[in-house]
């Protein structure tokens, strides 16, 4: 930048990358220390319960989770309930954003309203009614029966968010586009589509990592092995007495790799969304 | 001259029945679904602060679980501290997943990598995200105590979620760093959606890095900023899990908020009908907190 001398140029990338570098420790401590305890044997977790790694190092935990426990069908259920209830969401919210956020009609506040509401109650609160009519619609101890409440629970915040991107998306771009000849649907696809694509990627990653760890439903919708989610297998290793640290550690660095590979392929869409100079004219 | 009228105000009507029916065609996949998995049970789940349950059946009972509210010393501890909890997760999170928003928008080595990685805390379900942070705490199997001792924080290494005094602020750092991404996220993405169109011209107008920040930037990211940040206030205020894992709403109560006391109400003491009650009150204080952010929003968008 002009105007700037070398030294204050040089204390700004150190600033920067300095804060960058903080950022990092902070977010990766917590996981390093799963890791870490993941990898340690049994008799060293307590004597060496504060060394940055432990002496020996073992990769039994993970050999036991991944051989002798059902977590591979955990992970590839979750995997089916989380990538769904994203799509899902992110597809009907993106339609009730856009609707909340283009258009002025009679009842649009009480729906905001009431999307709102969804969202200012503990959920324990729901729980004995749901699992009533989920019962009765035969969609308990089945995936299904999940990803429709994961769904239902997630709209009204992807709704939010969405009509928030859409907000700030100039309302000039599509009438240009509609008085051109284009109808709202064509509109909707070549101009909004492309300019919101950063926030539907945020909205499709926030979705999928909530219904990744959601615990409390799964916990009562489901009881067959075949069904269960990973989060609530996570829970037999905490048994009656004694918790398995070990396993647990290495079931939970385990069930990270999924959501690390779903966000490298979100980047894409979540850096690049202006890239191709879709506000040109 | 009076058919052409007449023609021009069908079209009208025609094309005004098209704008009334066109939003509730979007809207309606969300709507449909909300009611009969939210809404219904939720009106079913008010019903219940109006009933007395004991073991085998319930009775009506009226206003009897609000009045029990009035007299509870342990609800009206819950409340300062939910308040507490509240805003204190609320505030260092929002204000670092901002800087982390700004940071990540400006080009450095390694953004990418240092991208994924940051995100990664949201990722980690939330009891595992308890049960780690406690772990941290301890001084038996987690660096932090040594760490806060040695930097002159604590006199001796000893877990702080032991001490009344400081437990809180073990379930807020856990917090904090489970929701920075959120910010981040989000605003990053909106900060994506500002056309650099602007800031090329407020720079030809001599607008300062900080000019454009506060007259360009933050404008922009208004209507998200408000939104993530209502939605958060009223997921933090509620969400009990954290608190549950890594105290329990101990020591000495001092850890315990609306939330976690009614998973107590409900689970523990089984008294299905006082948690609804206080479920309630939660409710209608949040709601009361979101109109008026809505209505600040609503300013804020017409000043723009």
């Amino acid at each position: 930048m002009p105007g700037q001398s070398l030294f204050q140029r040089i204390a700004g990338q150190i600033g920067l990358y300095g804060a960058v570098a903080c950022y990092v420790v902070f977010a990766l401590l917590p996981i390093y220390w799963t890791i870490k305890i993941s990898v340690t044997p049994q008799d060293l977790l307590y004597s060496e319960g504060i060394r940055l790694w432990p002496s020996r190092m073992t990769l039994a935990n993970y050999a036991s989770v991944l051989k002798a426990s059902d977590f591979p069908r955990y992970f590839l259920n979750s995997i089916i309930v989380s990538v769904s209830t994203a799509f899902i969401v992110t597809v009907v919210a993106s339609f009730a954003g856009y609707a909340l956020s283009r258009f002025r009609f009679r009842g649009k506040a009480l729906v905001s309203l009431v999307l709102l509401l969804t969202q200012t109650f503990p959920l324990v609160m729901v729980i004995p009614p749901i699992y009533r009519i989920m019962g009765q619609l035969g969609l308990t101890d089945n995936l299904y029966g999940l990803i429709i409440i994961y769904t239902a629970f997630n709209i009204a915040f992807a709704t939010f968010l969405m009509q928030s991107f859409l907000d700030g998306v100039p309302k000039d771009l599509e009438e240009a586009a509609m008085i051109d000849g284009c109808t709202r649907l064509d509109a909707l696809r070549r101009v909004i589509l492309p300019l919101t694509l950063p926030g539907m990627g945020a909205t499709v990653a926030f979705v999928f990592t909530a219904a990744w760890s959601e615990l409390l439903f799964g916990l009562m919708l489901i009881n067959s092995e075949s069904q269960k989610t990973f989060s609530v297998g996570l829970l037999t290793f905490v048994g009656k007495f004694a918790v398995d640290w070990g396993q647990m550690m290495a079931a939970s660095v385990l069930a990270l790799i999924p959501v690390c590979l779903f966000f490298l392929f979100l980047q894409r869409y979540l850096v690049t969304g202006l890239t191709a100079g879709a506000v040109k004219g | 001259m009076t058919a052409l009228a007449e023609d021009i105000g069908l079209l009208q009507r025609q094309a005004d029945r098209r704008r009334f029916i066109e939003p509730w065609l979007y809207l309606s996949p969300a709507l449909i679904l909300i009611f009969t998995v939210l809404i219904v049970p939720l009106i079913i789940g008010i019903s219940y602060s109006f009933r007395k349950f004991s073991a085998f059946h319930s009775e009506y009972a009226g206003l009897d679980q609000y009045r029990a509210m009035l007299g509870d010393s342990v609800l009206h501890g819950a409340l300062i501290n939910t308040a507490w909890w509240t805003v204190a997760s609320l505030v260092l999170q929002f204000f670092l997943g901002l800087g982390l928003a700004l940071l990540l928008n400006r080009p450095f080595h390694g953004r990418r990598l240092v991208q994924g990685l940051v995100f990664l805390p949201w990722a980690v379900p939330i009891f595992l995200t308890g049960l780690t942070w406690a772990w941290l705490f301890n001084p038996l199997i987690g660096p932090l105590p040594h760490i806060f001792h040695a930097i002159g924080l604590q006199a001796e290494p000893v877990t702080i979620l032991a001490d009344p005094a400081t437990a809180m602020w073990g379930p807020i750092i856990a917090n904090v760093w489970f929701g920075i991404p959120f910010f981040a996220i989000t605003l990053l993405a909106a900060r994506k959606a500002i056309p650099s169109e602007l800031y090329e011209a407020a720079a030809i107008d001599g607008a300062s890095p900080w000019q454009q920040f506060t007259k360009v930037t933050l404008p922009f990211l208004a209507p998200t900023i408000a939104i993530t940040v209502m939605l958060r206030t009223v997921w933090i205020a509620t969400f009990a899990d954290l608190i549950y894992v890594m105290t329990a709403g101990g020591p000495a109560g001092s850890t315990n908020t609306i939330a976690t006391y009614i998973y107590v109400s409900a689970f523990k003491s089984l008294d299905k009908g006082y948690a609804s009650a206080i479920a309630v009150l939660l409710l209608v204080l949040l709601i009361a907190y979101a109109l008026i952010v809505i209505q600040m929003r609503r300013t804020l968008l017409r000043d723009v």
